[in-house]
């Protein structure tokens, strides 16, 4: 069983650069920050090496982190311009029964994160949730599509109603026909 | 001689009664053999993350009984000890008790539902009726207390909406009394019917590494005969103070995590469940179960991750304060979300007529798989 302290010692040993940090302020759980383009050697070393063995992804989650400049619209809406998107992992080793969350932040203009499908198979559909309703694309997923939202969705939405989840999310005025604002 | 064929495709869903609820499935079929499986899911989304940006933290909470809803308590609790943890709260032993007392009566009744529609979808309606004959008993236990039969908004941040009812005490010892029996013949009518084993041993067959990688939990994981309770493995509230039993696959009909053990897992979990209300019924503590809810919910900035075992398996709710009133994010990682994943792999080289089965032993709920 290991710390975070320990656990981010070590990543920061192996790989350097590509670890970025220890949030500790946080008061119910220390996250490491990582880079989101290395983020996919970064995990197979947390599952496969012997003193981390993380072998459960309990949690995907994608983020808005809304960090960015809000312009004000006409219509009196926000939208969002520079920031981030997160991505945050949060790991459990059931044989040495200690846990860790990670975050990896990508440019909200360009969210790139590599995909950890092949490392914990059960990150497939989290991805492709968080691709969905965050608008997060996750590199070398296999089957990268729309999962809650419909397949068209982008066919009859602007730009900025692509995403629910993001925080200057609009609803778009029909779907199909149908009108959306009730 | 080789006949050339062509492979069907074919729609299953998603207004089918044994998808259990709107789900589609994209079945390419070879006459009635399955190559390959597809689940569609959305139709029931209703971005509940979207909707708890929207809330403050306590009024999120009837919306979480709606996720899985023929397990809400399990659902109140997890996000109640998630916000919990990011305000910092330590809840009364009286509440603790209370707790536990109706996740687990909840939990028989969630499996009722599960073990009698799987015997349901193929064939056996019997054990349906007596079921849920049985599941009543626990819902007006639980109506009497907080006045719901299914979405109950009964645990809060903090405490609980209301104080147990004066009955509850002698109903749940009368209940608990009176099904321990039921349980036996549960087992006589389906569990060892023959025609059941026919069609549940050896279907659907989840080898241990696919349950992991796919990260598998409840009785899916368990019937694959891994020993992994988050009541055990990773304790929250008060279940470290009681004395249960894992129950697991063991392939006593056929092989070790087919179909057969998925259902026995279940009725093995209801008996410890008794046991756990046996153990917490005659303790529970004076006190107040109010006196812990804040009047003001701001927690400070920070997140905080939370899991139980919910009858399907493992439920998470991640929660990320901006230091406002309303939580900034939750996600919710949902055990029928991550479960239905593993049906593709399952269902490669079964009948048409086995997914229903194999649906059945997974036991789905499409509120809380598109949430």
């Amino acid at each position: 069983m290991m710390n975070a302290e320990e656990i981010y010692n070590l990543l920061k040993e192996k790989f350097g650069e590509a670890v970025i940090g220890l949030e500790k302020e946080n008061p119910t759980e220390p996250i490491i920050t990582a880079s989101p383009l290395q983020i996919h050697k970064i995990s197979e070393f947390l599952r496969d090496n012997d003193q981390l063995k993380f072998d459960s992804l309990m949690c995907l989650s994608g983020v808005d982190d809304a960090n960015g400049e809000k312009i004000k619209e006409e219509d009196g809406s926000e939208i969002i311009k520079g920031g981030t998107l997160s991505v945050y992992y949060h790991l459990h080793s059931v044989s040495l029964k200690h846990k860790i969350t990670l975050k990896v932040s990508a440019p909200r203009e360009e969210p790139k994160v590599e995909s950890v499908e092949n490392v914990w198979k059960c990150a497939d559909w989290h991805e492709r949730e968080a691709f969905d309703l965050v608008g997060i694309v996750f590199l070398n997923h296999p089957d990268l599509r729309r999962i809650l939202m419909p397949y068209d969705w982008d066919e009859f939405s602007e730009e900025i109603s692509r995403h629910p989840l993001r925080k200057d999310y609009k609803n778009p005025e029909f779907y199909q026909g149908m009108k959306i604002p009730y | 001689m080789s006949l050339k064929t062509e492979t069907m495709v074919l729609n299953m869903g998603p207004q089918h009664p044994s998808t259990h609820g709107v789900l589609r499935l994209e079945l390419e079929i070879e006459g009635e053999l399955v190559l390959s499986v597809k689940p569609h899911l959305g139709y029931l989304h209703r971005c509940f993350e979207k909707h708890s940006e929207a809330m403050q933290y306590n009024q999120v909470v009837p919306y979480t009984d709606r996720l899985d809803y023929l397990a809400s308590i399990g659902n109140n609790l997890g996000y109640a000890i998630a916000a919990e943890k990011l305000l910092g709260i330590q809840v009364p032993e009286r509440v603790e008790y209370i707790r536990v007392i109706m996740a687990e009566l909840q939990r028989i009744a969630s499996h009722m539902v599960a073990l009698g529609s799987n015997g349901a979808d193929i064939g056996a309606l019997t054990p349906f009726l007596y079921l849920f004959r049985d599941r009543e008993h626990i819902l007006s236990i639980i109506e009497e207390t907080c006045g719901a039969r299914m979405l109950y908004n009964y645990i809060w941040i903090g405490g609980l909406s209301h104080d147990i009812h004066p009955d509850f005490v002698r109903k749940t010892k009368e209940f608990v009394n009176y099904f321990k029996p039921t349980i036996v013949e549960l087992d006589n009518l389906l569990s060892y019917n023959k025609i059941f084993i026919e069609r549940t041993a050896n279907i659907g067959v989840l080898p241990v590494d696919t349950a992991i990688n796919f990260g598998a939990s409840g009785p899916t994981l368990r019937g694959s005969g891994i020993k992994f309770d988050l009541r055990r493995d990773d304790p929250y509230s008060i279940y470290d103070r009681f004395d249960f039993d894992i129950p697991v696959g063991k392939g006593l009909q056929g092989t070790v995590g087919d179909c057969w053990d998925r259902y026995y897992v279940r009725v093995r979990e209801m008996e410890q469940s008794l046991r756990i209300i046996e153990q917490a019924i005659d303790h529970i503590p004076e006190g107040d179960v109010k006196a812990a809810i804040p009047k003001r919910i701001k927690p400070p900035k920070g997140t905080a991750y939370a899991r139980v075992e919910n009858p399907r398996g493992d439920l998470g709710y991640f929660i990320i304060s901006d230091g406002n009133t309303n939580p900034f994010r939750v996600k919710v990682r949902a055990p029928s979300f991550v479960n239905l994943e593993i049906l593709g792999e399952l269902c490669k080289g079964h009948l048409v007529a086995d997914i229903i089965a194999i649906l059945g032993s997974i036991d789905i709920v499409l509120g809380e798989v598109d949430r």
